[in-house]
């Protein structure tokens, strides 16, 4: 209880306050408790503020994508979205499958077999995005006429990378296959994705 | 200088304002406007009180209420009425499962605008999770052609663009369809209802164009036994509004106590923090 | 910085002191609002509302930042895309009320700031620029609250741009084109929408600059302070920090307490529900009226309704500017060298109908156009004008103030010598 001559002159810091940080008075406690509290309360404040930017519930809502498999002849492929991406849906042919069996696992870059990414018994359906794993251009390959590379798969025009039958890189910059997206045959000629 | 003429501009708006003020008194007293017959009957007949257990400031959804809501929405609002804001996947939030969410929308009657693979013309598909409740007309002009040239609006949002919403919607179709009563005809001649309107107590202007849509007990059958009187469905379908107008009231709440609690200890450290730096000073 | 015993920053480090040398924001911050600006001993809670003001628009300019990412600003989707964020973007519903709250919070906060200012005297010289500048922040904030209520695209946003544009048809001759040049065609629609929407997004950061002039102003002379009296010595002030910045931390607390109470428990409290229908330009609500915080300008637009000379409405058009607008000439109204009314009798008494005469406007704007209302609402124009443009001159001519105390610490211990109360 400071009296009027006692008080600590106006003007000045009062003592205290300069030790604050080196030496916390037990009073000042509080003051470093308020600060802290409301640190907490910023930090968690942000929370929301970031994750307002994560995929919203309907863009979430949307994500399977259901597939009617039966007007794809072998050799055909169709373009189709999942996500919003570009999905390919091809219909391998005999001869494809057996050159895509051939090629001796190891020496890819992403090994592994047209068995891995196909569905047991339906191995002739290769389902992959279109996005290629490079810097995500649509490769070209899927739609009648376009230049499937020099592997017979797809062709990504923007930094040539070449992909196979089973849509697996062989040539070019890219680090890795096609991406496979979940997916399961609900009959025998309907899917869905995701 | 200044200080004339911002008074003769004072004085301007003054004596300007008091010509309106005069005009006012004089016609207060030579023609008094006419009280109508919707502040009488609005007076007489205050909304009735749907005591939901989602109003108040803790308020929280009953949500077998909300599903009993859903139903009578289902089976007798839809039919005229959209909820073009909400989605069959919000379903999930009042307690439906994902496969009865799907069978809902799967099973709903209208369906969604979609295009004919094959030919390109429009056509219609079955509704999935991920779709919001179909529109029930095209455009307005066909609502108003299959209405007697009135827009049955959409609900989504009902609870929230009227005051005391949930109340509103109970009152209104739980309560307000009686017949309209002899005095207030002797008093106001001119507020008869008009041909293909209902006289509805606690509509805004007393004449709605929507016929009762609830009649009789048990239009709605209830698989959770609650007895389905007139007032209990009304009670429902404002309960299942609300919830439509505002999905988000139980988070919001919750969310809201723990914020609350938190500002609380902060008030409480700041009010020691500044006794604290003050503590040596007069002020 | 501008009193002579303010203290000058000191970097302790190595890294502080190259930063300041070569960039001197810390000093300068410092000097602003940390322990190099001296302020008044006596301030008292009415001080908190500059504070809380700019915490008010922090908080609006983070919300709407992130709104607008989800925003569409067409009038075909506005209204839509309001209702996907409410329900489908991850905590879209706080951040969206949090934003319509805040417009709110900052409207309360200011007002009773500019109340603050006009009780005690804040708008006189030396600190006559200060208001000024404030006075524009105003006129800022309300054109920026205006836009940013169009945007959802319900009726009452609909409506509200069709009777605000509305205004500039007053003007004789070229307002009709002014109306239509605003609005980029004949009613409310995707062009309005779209430039309320870029110039809603803009004018927030332009409020930010004056602020900073308005706080610039404001540390020439110093802060104002309850006795009106000027700082005479350094036993009369204290840093700005600690003292006031764990003042202002208290209410910053208890402004969010508030705030956070509207949010979670009354979001749609102070809105209109017409506002949750989509907009119609083909059906005009029973009953339109403004947000809240407009209500009393509202009401003296509504209180002109005699053609004199000029057309009614454009009376009422000029009396509603005119009555932000006189504010500008206050620091020349009030001639009274006494800046506080605590220290003079008569102009308290005004004040104080003042207020309540401001409330009375609030009503009016808000309630239903019955006579009776009409009555109060022109009764309560007329004396907001006379206050303004007689009374306060007149007044501060006439008044026999109080005699005022020689310093402010003299206040201060004749307050707790008269009292005797353990210092705090």
């Amino acid at each position: 209880m400071a009296n009027v001559d006692t008080a600590v002159p106006p003007g000045e810091d009062p003592a205290p306050f300069h030790e604050a940080v080196s030496d916390p008075r037990r009073r000042d406690f509080i003051n470093i408790a308020a600060v802290a509290w409301a640190g907490v309360g910023g930090a968690v404040i942000v929370l929301p503020l970031v994750n307002q930017m994560s995929p919203s519930a309907d863009v979430l809502a949307q994500s399977t994508t259901e597939l009617d498999l039966s007007k794809i002849a072998p050799g055909q492929a169709i373009k189709t979205t999942f996500r919003k991406q570009p999905l390919f849906v091809r219909n391998l042919t005999q001869k494809e499958m057996d050159e895509a069996d051939l090629v001796d696992v190891g020496t890819l870059r992403d090994p592994q077999t047209l068995e891995q990414r196909t569905k047991a018994g339906h191995k002739n359906w290769l389902i992959t995005l279109g996005v290629c794993t490079h810097l995500g251009c649509i490769p070209l390959g899927a739609a009648e006429g376009e230049n499937r590379g020099q592997y017979g798969g797809y062709f990504c025009p923007c930094h040539g990378s070449q992909y196979d039958t089973a849509a697996r890189i062989r040539k070019g910059p890219a680090p890795k296959n096609l991406e496979v997206p979940p997916y399961n045959f609900t009959s025998d000629t309907t899917v869905t994705v995701g | 200088m200044i200080r004339w003429i911002s008074a003769l501009v004072g004085l301007a708006f003054v004596f300007v304002v008091s010509l309106g003020l005069f005009s006012s008194i004089v016609g207060v007293i030579t023609d008094p406007a006419p009280p109508t017959a919707e502040h009488f009957v609005h007076e007489e007949h205050p909304l009735l009180d749907a005591g939901l257990p989602s109003s108040g400031l803790l308020g929280k959804f009953d949500l077998r209420q909300v599903q009993r809501g859903f139903q009578v929405y289902k089976e007798v609002c839809a039919a005229c009425h959209s909820l073009r804001h909400v989605a069959f996947r919000d379903l999930k939030e009042i307690g439906y499962d994902e496969g009865q969410v799907k069978a809902i929308a799967a099973a709903w009657v209208v369906e969604q605008p979609s295009v004919n693979p094959e030919t390109g013309e429009p056509a219609t598909r079955k509704n999935t999770p991920a779709d919001h409740f179909p529109l029930v007309y095209a455009n307005d002009v066909a609502a108003r052609a299959a209405n007697n040239n009135a827009v049955p609006p959409d609900l989504s949002l009902m609870t929230k663009a009227r005051h005391d919403g949930p109340d509103y919607i109970y009152s209104l179709v739980g309560h307000g369809y009686v017949p309209q009563p002899k005095e207030l005809l002797a008093k106001f001649p001119d507020a008869a209802t008009p041909k293909g309107l209902h006289y509805n107590q606690y509509f805004a202007n007393l004449n709605i164009a929507m016929p009762p849509p609830l009649t009789s007990a048990g239009q709605v059958e209830y698989l959770d036994g609650t007895k389905p009187t007139v007032d209990q469905m009304a009670k429902d379908v404002a309960a299942f509004l609300t919830w439509t107008a505002e999905p988000n009231l139980d988070a919001r709440h919750g969310a809201g106590l723990a914020v609350l609690g938190f500002l609380l200890i902060f008030c409480f450290l700041a009010w020691g923090a500044y006794q604290n730096v003050w503590r040596d000073l007069k002020h | 910085m501008s009193f002579p015993w303010a203290k000058h920053y000191e970097p302790k480090y190595a890294l502080t002191k190259w930063v300041d040398e070569r960039l001197p924001l810390p000093r300068f911050v410092y000097s602003a609002v940390g322990g190099g600006y001296p302020v008044p001993r006596n301030l008292n809670y009415f001080w908190n509302f500059g504070v809380l003001a700019g915490a008010a628009l922090a908080c609006q300019i983070v919300t709407g930042i992130v709104l607008a990412m989800h925003f569409a600003a067409n009038g075909a989707i506005a209204f839509d895309s309001v209702e996907h964020i409410m329900r489908d973007v991850n905590a879209g519903w706080f951040l969206r009320y949090a934003h319509a709250n805040g417009a709110s919070m900052f409207f309360i906060v200011v007002y009773t700031h500019i109340a603050r200012g006009l009780y005690y005297g804040s708008y006189k010289a030396p600190r006559e620029m200060v208001w000024l500048l404030g006075v524009v922040i105003f006129l800022l904030m309300m054109a920026t609250a205006f836009m940013g209520y169009v945007l959802p695209w319900g009726q009452m946003s609909f409506w509200g741009a069709q009777v605000i544009t509305g205004f500039f048809s007053a003007i004789p001759i070229v307002g009709e084109t002014i109306r239509v040049w605003l609005l980029g065609g004949f009613a409310p629609d995707d062009a309005a929408l779209n430039r309320f929407f870029s110039l809603h997004y803009l004018l927030p950061f332009v409020i930010a600059a004056v602020i900073v002039l308005h706080i610039w102003a404001l540390h020439i002379p110093g802060s104002s302070n309850p006795t009106g009296v000027e700082v005479k010595g350094e036993q009369d002030t204290v840093p700005f920090h600690p003292y006031y910045t764990a003042k202002d931390g208290l209410g910053v607390a208890v402004f969010f307490l508030v705030f956070a109470a509207l949010i979670f428990f009354a979001p749609n409290y102070l809105g209109h529900p017409d506002n949750y229908i989509p907009a119609n330009p083909l059906s005009t609500p029973a009953h339109i009226v403004p947000e809240w915080y407009f209500l009393p300008f509202y009401a003296i637009l509504k209180s002109f309704t005699v053609d004199f000379i000029l057309p009614a409405k454009l009376w009422g058009v000029l009396a509603m500017f005119g009555s932000i607008l006189l504010m500008f000439f206050l620091p020349w109204l009030d001639s009274s060298p006494v800046r506080s009314a605590k220290y003079r009798p008569t102009y308290r008494i005004f004040f104080w109908i003042l207020i309540l005469d401001v409330f009375a406007l609030g009503y009016v704007g808000g309630a239903e156009p019955i006579a009776r209302n009409v009555i109060i609402g022109q009764i309560a124009a007329a004396y907001y004008f006379a206050h303004f443009l007689i009374i306060v001159p007149m007044v501060s001519r006439m008044e026999r103030p109080r005699p005022l105390p020689n310093s402010i610490t003299e206040a201060v211990l004749a307050k707790h010598g008269a009292h005797p109360v353990p210092a705090e």
